[in-house]
């Protein structure tokens, strides 16, 4: 009985690596077939059949990954001032009822389906136009997608670098305090800068998850197929192109679908050692 | 630094000297008020002339004056933060902050609140029966134009309950797995491989399970369950093909998914439930002679079943909430199908698939209250979860 139910946990640890092993798998494979300096200079190519149209083009992600720097950069500049403000909050003041709510709220808002999110902004900007102060273009437009996905990190980042700074041992915050230290300043330039690697890899990690939201995308930025034209119009961006080339029925367009995978799932995976390597120095466990 | 070599006092009043050429105290204050009061004049002459009330008419005089008053007011607040920043800075510091958690607060209030406003044209049209109602009719030349919810619920259950059914043993037999039973040199590198499932993201699933699942599944795991159990009297229901026959996109390919997505979650939180069970439990049933499995059902497990049951909630959150790797495989029907091998939908799918699409406000209505259905069946599952997590004894329940 007890081999049993050792060789069983040993069975469902191979089950699990066993679709990680073949996503990775195929999008080296299937990935690299298309995977070429033009893959990243080139914009989306115009849907066809290679083969069986002539001159089909396999084109490149150039215009999703410009989009998707220009989102998950003014996702991050909005989400990151905010969330870690709020950790710092929540771990150093919040001892209180509200402090509690606003922590519990946080952890909540974490676990909000991402299209709901996006289905939301997508209202707010509906009531704003309607009422004048915004335009309607403004809907789908880059902006309201980097919104989208800044509701998404910031209770991430608030909930990672409130732990981070949790860490930090109370008896350095107590010997600066006893210097005479004003609060504020022990707050930002010591026990901050004591936790800096651990708030940094938890934007990092909710940045790289941000990077990886197709659902909010789809409803607020409606994606594109050019190259990036400012934040009031719609852009394109690497999962939302994944997303868009899949359900197509053209094979070029599917075949980009795979190289653009095998670029995400590198860059997501490489956030992941890059956050665990910077842990592992400083703290024994993982944050997020 | 330390800051605060003199008294704060001193130190503000000198700095507003220092700023007007070392004026005593009653002329300081003085030139300051000129300051202000030019200054609500240049910003409320600037407001009015500037031809902005063309196209913003709340900005005619009155509006240019409140303006001007408003610009002085923050000019006079922020010459007072820096005057006075000895004594001003930590209240100053603390209420940034904490409009930065009021600001998270009140998004969360927000979202509720458009949600609930927008969606109210079809929650009054429809009222209770939109989650009874099967059909989902946005033509106005067949009448009647109704939205119901429930083929989507039932898709989400559905797909949820499989990846639960499928996710829980295999989690909890990797947890245990990294606590108990592996050397120690492999926890690290293998909880980290394991987190790694967490990393991908869902399209890429989706685009995954499109092209490698559901050829798999259509080709030889849907036969074989069709054939082993389809004949069964009462089992064999949920295992007969749809309509279409034997596609591969069906909820069983998305429960399936689902059951990947969720093992990373529900391992990692086990995993530190586990773990944050004290060796004294272990040891005492050791002691008794109890083979390690015995030793983890008796005791570790059972101490650790908040943590668990709370990392298994919050699964079914990510669950009921995941939409695109669903969306990929789920073979987008509109009808409610009894058998797993059949197509279905559920709520997040639906939403994504038709927002773009709908062009009847009421549809649009309908969509935001399937919406804000989803959003509180998420909510609940995520309280319960925090709930749950809280309650584990000795377990932080970290940022997951």
């Amino acid at each position: 009985m007890n081999v049993a139910m050792s060789a069983a946990c040993l069975a469902c640890v191979a089950l699990a690596l066993l679709p990680l092993g073949s996503i990775l798998y195929t999008s080296v494979d299937r990935g690299s077939r298309v995977l070429s300096v033009t893959f990243f200079t080139e914009n989306q190519p115009y849907p066809c059949n290679p083969g069986v149209t002539q001159g089909c083009q396999y084109g490149g992600i150039y215009n999703a990954i410009q989009g998707s720097l220009v989102l998950i950069g003014l996702a991050a500049a909005i989400a990151l001032p905010i969330g870690i403000l709020t950790g710092i909050y929540l771990s150093e003041f919040a001892r209180t009822r509200v402090g509690s709510t606003i922590r519990f709220v946080a952890d909540v808002m974490t676990g909000l389906p991402s299209i709901v999110v996006g289905i939301f902004v997508y209202s707010l900007f509906i009531l704003a136009a309607n009422l004048g102060w915004i335009s309607f273009n403004l809907v789908l437009s880059a902006l309201s997608g980097a919104i989208a996905l800044s509701v998404i990190m910031i209770p991430i980042v608030a909930r990672t670098s409130e732990e981070a700074l949790r860490l930090v041992p109370t008896a350095t915050r107590e010997a600066a305090l006893a210097l005479g230290i004003p609060r504020y300043r022990v707050v930002l330039r010591i026990v901050l800068t004591t936790g800096r690697a651990a708030v940094l890899t938890g934007a990092l990690l909710a940045t790289a998850r941000a990077m990886g939201e197709t659902a909010p995308l789809i409803v607020t930025d409606f994606g594109s197929s050019f190259a990036f034209s400012g934040i009031d119009h719609p852009s394109a961006s690497l999962p939302l192109s994944i997303y868009s080339w899949t359900i197509s029925p053209y094979a070029n367009w599917q075949a980009d679908a795979w190289g653009a995978t095998l670029v995400l799932v590198a860059i997501m995976l490489g956030i992941s050692v890059v956050a665990r390597l910077a842990l592992r120095q400083r703290f024994g466990r993982t944050i997020a | 630094m330390v800051s605060g070599r003199r008294p704060a006092g001193v130190t503000a009043d000198a700095r507003v000297r220092r700023l007007l050429g070392g004026q005593p105290f009653f002329q300081a204050w003085r030139g300051v008020s000129l300051a202000l009061l030019l200054l609500f004049l240049v910003s409320s002459l600037l407001a009015h002339g500037s031809g902005l009330a063309a196209t913003h008419p709340w900005l005619g005089p009155l509006g240019a004056v409140a303006l001007g008053s408003g610009v002085a007011l923050l000019g006079l607040a922020l010459l007072l933060l820096w005057a006075r920043w000895g004594t001003l800075a930590d209240p100053f510091f603390r209420s940034l902050t904490g409009s930065a958690g009021a600001t998270v607060l009140g998004i969360f209030c927000i979202v509720i609140v458009v949600l609930a406003y927008t969606s109210w044209p079809s929650l009054t049209e429809f009222g209770w029966s939109f989650l009874w109602t099967q059909t989902w009719n946005p033509n106005p030349d067949l009448p009647p134009v109704r939205f119901g919810a429930l083929p989507f619920v039932y898709g989400t259950l559905v797909t949820s309950a499989i990846a639960m059914a499928l996710g829980i043993p295999v989690s909890l037999g990797i947890a245990v797995f990294l606590t108990e039973l592996a050397p120690t040199w492999l926890r690290g590198g293998l909880s980290f491989v394991i987190e790694l499932l967490a990393a991908v993201p869902s399209v890429v699933y989706g685009l995954w399970g499109l092209f490698v699942l559901v050829p798999i599944m259509r080709s030889s795991v849907e036969p074989g369950l069709f054939a082993t159990v389809g004949n069964l009297p009462v089992l064999g229901e949920l295992f007969t093909p749809g309509p279409f026959g034997i596609l591969g996109l069906d909820k069983l390919t998305a429960g399936v998914i689902l059951a990947i997505m969720i093992i990373p979650t529900i391992s990692a939180i086990s995993r530190d439930a586990l773990a944050a069970v004290p060796t004294d439990q272990r040891e005492a049933a050791l002691s008794l002679g109890a083979t390690q499995w015995e030793t983890t059902r008796v005791s570790v497990l059972p101490y650790a079943r908040s943590g668990i049951l709370g990392a298994i909630t919050l699964a079914l959150g990510r669950a009921v909430g995941e939409t695109i790797a669903v969306t990929f495989v789920i073979g987008n029907s509109n009808h409610i199908l009894g058998s797993l091998l059949a197509p279905g939908q559920s709520i997040a799918s639906w939403i994504a698939n038709q927002f773009q699409e709908s062009t009847l406000p009421l549809e649009k209505s309908a969509l935001l209250e399937l919406g804000l259905v989803l959003l509180l069946m998420s909510l609940v599952i995520n309280v319960g979860a925090r709930l749950l997590i809280r309650r584990a004894p000795g377990f932080e329940g970290g940022a997951a």
